[in-house]
C-alpha cells in the first residue's frame, strides 16, 4: 500500500492505494464512488471512463499510482468546469432518451464532458470519435450522440410531467432517469454489506472432462480461505434450469463438466487472497474428454449422449404442421443458413451479494436479473427451504437481452452465505460472464419456400438445428417459438417446420432478444428475395402482396382479429424504399467498387410466453397520509416498464403521474409480475397496471358515490372526486389498495403446433441502405427504415430507443458477432458495434391498437432486432449480387463469397 | 504479494530493471489486460510492475539534428499534439485509429513497439519512417534500427536489463505519410490488416524514396523492399498500379477469428494500392 495526494472532483485528497490496484477499484471500493463502472477490466468497454488531468481515460486501465499528483474527475464530480457540463450533458440525456440501462452512462458523460472541455460546438463525427471507446449495448448510439449535441448548445429544461390522464402517449423522460445520470444508481456491484466475503468460482477450463477432488480442507488452510466449496455443499438440489422437469445443470459440477466455464469450486474468502490464488494450485485432477462441438457432432451417430435424459442428444423437437406436403408451385426457393453463437455483452457483469437469515434458513439475495420470482425458485430448491424463506432484491440491471433471465450468481451466493453464515458477494470477471453464462443458440437452417406465378406464397418448410450447448436453459422455448414463426409474417397454406434443440459441449444457449426468431428471419427473408427475383418481383412489392393482415390466419390456425400491422408497416415504407432504390441506381451507374444496396425484411413476434399462462400482477395502494404508491414486479432491465407501467396505470385511475411513489421489483414487497422477457411486461404487466388503476379508481369513485367520468385531484390527504366530493384520506380506517392481474389468453398447440400460442403479435419492416467496399469485402450500413406496429406507443421516446437498440443489436448480428467458446472471451475479440458504426436510423411508427392491450399497446422489445439483419443482407446481396447463408458477414467472408 | 516501483528517475528504474523481472508498465492499456485476461482464468501474474511514468523527460517529441526523438512516455495524443510534419501523416492517422479516445490518451507509441504484437498500429508507420529505437541499461545506451529491434510474434531484441527510452525518426525532406487500418468496426478494433507508407517526390514529380509497410499480414510488421524499389521514378498519379501479387511474396498471414490469410493477402494490396492513391500530390 501506498499512500497518494491528488484532486479528486475538485477537491484535495489523500488516501492509501494498492498502487496496481485499477483506479476504478480504487474510486468504488475504497472511496465508495461507485458511479464509475467495471465492465471489463481491459479497456474494452468505456463504463469506466473518468477524466484525468482533463483528458479521458479507462480507470480500470490506470494503476492507482499513477493517481498521484493527478487531477481526477468522476460522474460525481458537481463543480466547476465539469460540474457545469456534466448538468448540461444530464438534462439532454434524460429529455432525449440516451440512457437505458444506464451502466454505461457515466463513462459516456465523461467522455462527451472531455470532449465539450475541447471543443464546446463539436461536429457529429467529433461526437462520434469522443465516444468512441464507450460500448453502449441499449441505445443504438443515435440518441446519445444527439445528446451530447445538444447539450453543447447548452442547458435544456427538464420536460414538463403530462396532467392527469394524458400520460399514454407522453414521451416522458424515463423516471427513474435521474439516478443512471448522476451515479447513484446501485447496479450488482454498488453496494454490499459491510464485512462481506468474497466468492470466486473456480471453473473447468475443458469442455468436456471428469475431475476428481483431493484434499479440500488441506487446500483452504493452505491458501489461508474461508471456504473451498463442492458439489457436496449445496444444501438443497444441486440443480437449477429454466423448465421446471430440464432442472439439469448443476450449481457446482459432480465429477463431470460439460463445458468451458463449467463452475467447479466456490472459493470463499477475503478479496487479497482469492486475487492471488492459482487454480493450479486447487486439488483438482482433470481428464479431458472429447467434446462434442457443434450440433453436427452432437448429432453423429456414435456421438456420446451427454444428459441420460436425451437420447441422440435431443433435447426437444417443435413441430408445426398446416396443410399439406408442398403442393407444385411455379417457384420454389432452398436456402442452408447458418448462424454462430452471439453473446448478450451487456456492459454490467453479473453482480450481487447474498446475507444469510441468522435463522439458518432465510436468505436474501441482492443480484442483477430480469425474472426476480423465477430466482427465487431457483435459489429454494438449491438451498432446500420454501420460497417464502427467500427474498431477491433486484439491482438495477446494466442491460439483460435476455442473459439475465436465467440464475447465474444467486445460487452459487446463496449456498456460500448458508455454508458461511455470513453474507458474501460476486463480481464476475468480463471473461467469466462470457464463458459461463447463455449466448444466443447458433442454428443450422435448411428451408424451402415456394410461390405461384403471381407471387402469392404457396408453401413452406424448415428443418433446424438449434445448438443448446451443454444445458437445457432455454433451449426449449426456441424449439417451440420457432416453428411458429419460422415461415415469416405472411399468408402461407402448407406448411412444415421443425426446430430441434440439440445438446453440445458448448456454452450453453438460451433466452436473446428474439428466442430463435432472428435467425429464422435470416433464412426466410432470403427466400423470399429468391422468390422475387425468380418471379421478377419488386422485393417489396412480394412482401405486401403476402403480408399478414387483420382477419388472416396464420401458421398456427390462429385468426388475427386485430391489431395486425404489417400492411401499414410496408406502407409506411414504400416511399422510403423507393427513394432508396433511386439512390442505389444513381449512385451505381458509376461507382464499380463501392456498391450501394437497398435491402428490405419483416418480422412478427408473438409478445408473452408461448402457449403458457405467463400472469402479472400489481398493487396500487394510496395511503391515509396520502401517498400513492406503485408496487411494481416487473424488472426494468432499461427498456422503461418502470416508466411505461406507471404511466398506463396513472391513466387509468386519473391522477397524474407525478403523483406517484414506486416499489420496485422486490420478491418480499411486490407480486410476482412475471419475467421480462418476451415482450411482455408493456402488454402483460401493462395491463395489469391498467387493472390494477381501474381497480383504484373504481374503489375511489364506489367510497365517494361518484360516476364514472369524475375527475380526481390529490392534495396532500385531501383527495377530490368530481367537482363536489373531497375524501380526506387520513380519516379513513385503512389505506385505499387496490390490485390487478392480467395473463394473456392462449391455447396449448396441438401435436401439429396448431392453437393460438400468444393473445397478440408485434409487426415490423424494414429496409437498409449499405454501402459494400467490393474489393475489401467491407459493409457499412448507411440507413435504416423501421416501421413497427407498436399497437399504442405509450411513451414514444422509450419505443424509439428499444426500436434503435434492436436494430444496433441486429447489425452486430448481421456483421461482426460471433462468440466462440475459449476464444472470445473479451470485448476486443468479441465486437458489438461502436459508436461509429450504428447508421442513420428513421423510425415510422404504427399504431393499430391491440383491444387485449393497455391502451392499445404490445411489445416492442424483441420485434425491433429481428428484421435488421435479414435487411442488411437483402442489402448486401443487392449491392453485389452474393447471397450469403452465414452470418456475420466478417469481411473476409464476404470477399470470399465476391470471389 | 508483487512489488510496484514507481522511480522519479530513469537511473533508479535502470537500476530497478538491472536487479529485478519486472513488467515495465507507462499507460497500461497492453499490461493490463493481458493480467486481466490471465487472471480470469486463474492464473494471477505475480511479476513485480516497474512504472516509469514518474520518470520526467520521457514524454517529449523533439526536433534533433538529423530527424526527431520520441520520448517513451508519448501517448498517442502527445504525438497529435506534437505539430509533427506530413512525413509522420500515418503515424498520426493511426494515433486516431487506436483503441478509442482513453487508449489514444495514455498508451504509448514505445508501448505499442515493445509489445510487438503483429497488430500493432504503429509499427509498420515506423518501419515505414526507418525508425529506430533508443535502448537504455544501467551499462549505457545502444540503438537499433526498429527491423532489427522487432524479432517475432511478440518478441524484441529489448534485454531484461534495458528499457526502451525513445524512438528517433530520420528525416526525409518534403515527405508525406499515409496509413490504412482494415478492422470489422469502427472504433476499438483490431486491424485485420493495415498498410504505412512514407512517399518522397524528386523536382519531377517521380518518386524518389518510397517505404511501404505492412502490418497483422506476418508474425512481424515487414516492409516491402521489392515493391520499394518498383515505386522509385514513378509518378504519383502511375503509384497505385504498382502494387502487384508477388511483392507479397515475403508475407505468411494466418488464419484466425478476424480473417483468413487469403483474404489478408489480397486485402493487403488493395490498402496499398489505395494508401499510394490517396497520397497528397504536392
Amino acid at each position: 500500500m501506498m499512500e497518494i495526494a491528488c484532486i479528486l472532483n475538485g477537491a484535495p485528497r489523500r488516501f492509501r492505494v494498492d498502487p496496481m490496484a485499477p483506479l476504478s477499484d480504487t474510486l468504488r471500493e475504497g472511496l465508495g464512488l461507485t458511479g464509475t463502472k467495471e465492465g471489463c477490466n481491459a479497456g474494452d468497454c468505456g463504463a469506466c471512463t473518468v477524466l484525468i488531468d482533463g483528458a479521458q481515460a479507462c480507470a480500470c486501465l490506470v494503476p492507482s499510482a499513477q493517481a498521484a499528483g493527478a487531477e481526477i474527475a468522476t460522474v460525481e464530480a458537481r463543480d466547476g468546469a465539469v460540474g457545469a457540463l456534466l448538468a448540461r450533458l444530464r438534462a439532454a440525456f434524460l429529455a432525449h432518451g440516451a440512457a437505458q440501462c444506464g451502466i454505461c452512462s457515466p463513462g459516456m458523460l465523461m467522455a462527451a464532458t472531455d470532449l465539450l472541455l475541447r471543443d464546446p460546438a463539436p461536429d457529429r463525427a467529433a461526437v462520434q470519435d469522443a465516444l468512441g471507446g464507450v460500448l453502449c449495448r441499449c441505445t443504438g448510439y443515435v440518441k446519445i450522440l444527439d445528446a451530447v449535441q445538444a447539450a453543447s448548445r447548452g442547458l435544456l429544461p427538464a420536460g414538463e410531467m403530462p396532467p392527469a390522464g394524458a400520460a399514454v402517449g407522453a414521451p416522458i423522460a424515463r423516471l427513474d432517469g435521474a439516478a443512471k445520470l448522476d451515479g447513484t444508481e446501485r447496479f450488482g456491484a454498488d453496494e454490499a454489506p459491510e464485512g462481506a466475503l468474497w466468492l470466486r468460482i473456480m471453473r473447468s477450463p475443458h469442455a468436456h472432462a471428469r475431475f476428481t477432488l483431493g484434499d479440500l480442507e488441506a487446500a483452504r488452510q493452505r491458501l489461508g480461505l474461508a471456504a473451498i466449496l463442492s458439489a457436496a455443499d449445496v444444501p438443497g438440489s444441486n440443480a437449477f434450469g429454466i423448465m421446471p422437469h430440464l432442472k439439469d445443470q448443476p450449481v457446482l459440477a459432480e465429477a463431470h463438466v460439460r463445458f468451458r466455464g463449467e463452475a467447479v469450486l466456490a472459493l470463499v474468502g477475503s478479496r487479497a487472497a482469492l486475487a492471488a490464488l492459482r487454480d493450479a494450485d486447487l486439488p483438482v485432477a482433470w481428464e479431458p474428454l472429447p467434446a462434442l462441438q457443434g450440433t453436427a457432432a452432437a448429432r453423429a451417430p456414435d456421438a456420446p449422449q451427454l444428459h441420460p435424459h436425451a437420447p441422440g442428444n435431443l433435447l426437444i423437437e417443435g413441430r408445426l404442421n398446416r396443410g399439406t406436403e408442398a403442393p407444385p408451385a411455379a417457384v420454389t426457393a432452398e436456402t442452408h443458413f447458418r448462424t454462430g453463437f452471439v453473446e448478450h455483452a451487456y456492459i454490467e457483469p453479473e453482480a450481487g451479494y447474498a446475507v444469510p437469515a441468522p435463522d439458518g434458513a432465510g436468505m436474501e439475495v441482492f443480484a442483477c436479473t430480469q425474472a426476480p420470482y423465477m430466482d427465487r425458485e431457483e435459489t429454494a430448491r438449491v438451498l432446500g427451504v420454501a420460497e417464502e424463506l427467500v427474498r431477491i432484491r433486484p439491482s438495477a440491471c446494466g442491460g439483460g437481452f435476455g442473459g439475465k433471465l436465467d440464475a447465474s450468481i444467486q445460487p452459487l451466493l446463496a449456498v456460500a452465505a448458508r455454508r458461511l453464515g455470513r453474507p458474501v458477494r460476486i463480481t464476475y470477471s468480463r471473461a467469466e460472464s462470457m464463458a459461463s453464462t447463455t449466448k444466443r443458440h447458433p442454428a443450422a437452417i435448411t428451408a424451402r419456400m415456394a410461390a405461384d406465378a403471381e407471387g402469392h406464397f404457396t408453401s413452406y418448410a424448415f428443418e433446424a438445428d438449434f445448438n443448446t450447448g451443454a444445458y437445457a436453459s432455454w433451449g426449449t422455448t426456441v424449439a417451440n417459438r420457432v416453428p411458429v414463426h419460422a415461415g415469416g409474417p405472411y399468408r402461407i397454406p402448407h406448411l412444415r417446420n421443425r426446430a430441434r434443440a440439440i445438446y453440445t459441449n458448448d456454452t450453453p444457449a438460451g433466452a436473446f432478444r428474439g428466442f430463435g426468431v432472428p435467425q429464422a428471419a435470416l433464412a426466410t427473408e432470403s427466400l423470399v428475395d429468391d422468390l422475387a427475383a425468380k418471379l421478377g418481383l419488386d422485393r417489396w412489392e412480394i412482401r405486401r402482396r403476402n403480408a399478414i393482415g387483420r382477419g388472416d390466419t396464420t401458421h398456427s390456425g390462429q385468426v388475427l382479429h386485430a391489431s395486425a400491422g404489417l400492411p401499414a408497416c410496408l406502407d409506411a415504407l414504400k416511399p422510403d424504399w423507393e427513394a432508396m432504390l433511386a439512390e442505389v441506381a444513381a449512385h451505381n451507374a458509376d461507382a464499380p467498387r463501392l456498391r450501394l444496396g437497398a435491402g428490405i425484411a419483416c418480422m412478427w413476434y408473438g409478445c408473452g410466453n408461448t402457449s403458457m399462462s405467463n400472469p402479472s400482477r400489481m398493487k396500487l395502494v394510496l395511503g391515509r397520509d396520502g401517498r400513492l404508491t406503485l408496487f411494481n414486479g416487473a424488472v426494468d432491465i432499461g427498456q422503461g416498464s418502470t416508466t411505461v407501467l406507471a404511466q398506463i396505470c396513472a391513466d387509468a385511475l386519473g391522477l397524474p403521474l407525478d403523483q406517484f411513489r414506486f416499489v420496485l421489483g422486490d420478491t418480499a414487497l411486490t407480486h410476482d409480475a412475471g419475467k421480462t422477457s418476451a415482450s411482455r411486461q408493456t402488454f402483460v404487466s401493462g395491463r395489469a397496471a391498467m387493472e390494477t388503476g381501474l381497480a383504484l379508481r373504481r374503489r375511489i369513485l364506489a367510497l365517494a358515490n361518484a360516476g364514472e367520468d369524475a375527475a380526481l385531484a390529490l392534495e396532500g390527504t385531501r383527495l377530490s372526486v368530481g367537482a363536489a366530493r373531497v375524501i380526506d384520506l387520513a380519516t379513513l380506517d385503512a389505506d385505499l389498495e387496490a390490485e390487478g392481474r392480467y395473463d394473456p389468453p392462449t391455447t396449448a398447440l396441438d401435436e401439429n403446433g396448431q392453437g393460438t400460442p400468444y393473445a397478440t403479435y408485434g409487426f415490423a419492416a424494414q429496409i437498409a441502405l449499405v454501402a459494400v467496399d467490393r474489393a475489401l469485402g467491407t459493409v457499412k450500413v448507411r440507413r435504416i427504415v423501421a416501421a413497427q406496429d407498436v399497437g399504442r406507443a405509450v411513451n414514444p421516446t422509450l419505443v424509439l430507443g428499444q426500436i434503435h437498440g434492436g436494430i444496433a443489436q441486429g447489425l452486430g448480428l448481421a456483421l461482426m458477432e460471433e462468440f466462440l467458446p475459449g476464444r472470445t472471451e473479451n470485448l476486443h475479440d468479441y465486437l458489438i458495434p461502436t459508436a461509429g458504426d450504428v447508421p442513420e436510423i428513421v423510425v415510422r411508427l404504427v399504431e393499430d391498437p391491440e383491444p387485449e392491450g393497455p391502451y392499445g399497446a404490445k411489445g416492442v422489445g424483441e420485434p425491433a432486432l429481428v428484421p435488421t439483419a435479414p435487411a442488411i443482407l437483402s442489402a448486401i446481396r443487392h449491392a453485389t449480387g452474393v447471397t450469403l447463408h452465414e452470418v456475420p458477414v466478417l469481411p473476409h467472408r464476404l470477399w470470399e463469397a465476391l470471389r | 504479494m508483487s512489488a510496484y516501483h514507481r522511480p522519479a528517475s530513469l537511473d533508479q528504474a535502470l537500476a530497478i530493471r538491472a536487479g529485478a523481472d519486472v513488467a515495465v508498465l507507462a499507460g497500461g492499456t497492453d499490461i493490463i489486460p493481458a493480467r486481466t485476461a490471465r487472471a480470469a482464468w486463474g492464473d494471477p501474474p505475480r511479476q513485480d510492475v516497474l512504472d516509469i511514468s514518474a520518470i520526467p523527460g520521457l514524454n517529449r517529441v523533439e526536433t534533433t539534428e538529423t530527424g526527431w526523438r520520441i520520448g517513451c512516455l508519448v501517448t498517442w495524443s502527445g504525438l497529435l499534439r506534437a505539430g509533427l510534419p506530413p512525413l509522420f501523416d500515418g503515424l498520426c492517422q493511426a494515433a486516431r485509429e487506436v483503441g478509442g479516445a482513453q487508449v489514444q490518451n495514455r498508451g504509448t507509441l514505445a508501448g505499442n513497439l515493445v509489445t510487438a504484437s503483429p497488430a500493432g498500429d504503429g509499427i509498420p508507420n515506423l518501419l515505414a519512417l526507418a525508425a529506430k529505437v533508443e535502448l537504455a541499461s544501467a551499462e549505457g545506451r545502444r540503438i537499433l534500427p526498429l527491423a532489427h529491434f522487432l524479432t517475432g510474434y511478440r518478441a524484441t531484441a529489448l534485454r531484461r536489463d534495458e528499457l526502451l527510452v525513445a524512438v528517433q525518426v530520420p528525416r526525409l525532406d518534403g515527405a508525406q505519410g499515409g496509413f490504412r487500418k482494415l478492422g470489422a468496426r469502427r472504433y476499438l478494433v483490431i486491424s485485420i490488416a493495415m498498410a504505412a507508407g512514407v512517399v518522397a517526390l524528386d523536382g519531377q514529380g517521380r518518386i524518389r524514396t518510397a517505404r511501404l509497410a505492412l502490418g497483422a499480414c506476418s508474425a512481424v510488421a515487414q516492409r516491402l523492399p521489392a515493391l520499394e524499389a518498383a515505386l522509385r521514378g514513378v509518378t504519383l498519379a502511375e503509384a497505385a498500379q504498382v502494387p502487384q501479387a508477388a511483392h507479397l511474396d515475403g508475407l505468411a498471414p494466418i488464419d484466425d477469428i478476424r480473417a483468413s490469410a487469403a483474404y489478408r493477402r489480397d486485402a493487403a494490396l488493395v490498402l496499398l494500392r489505395d494508401l499510394l492513391a490517396g497520397m497528397p500530390t504536392p
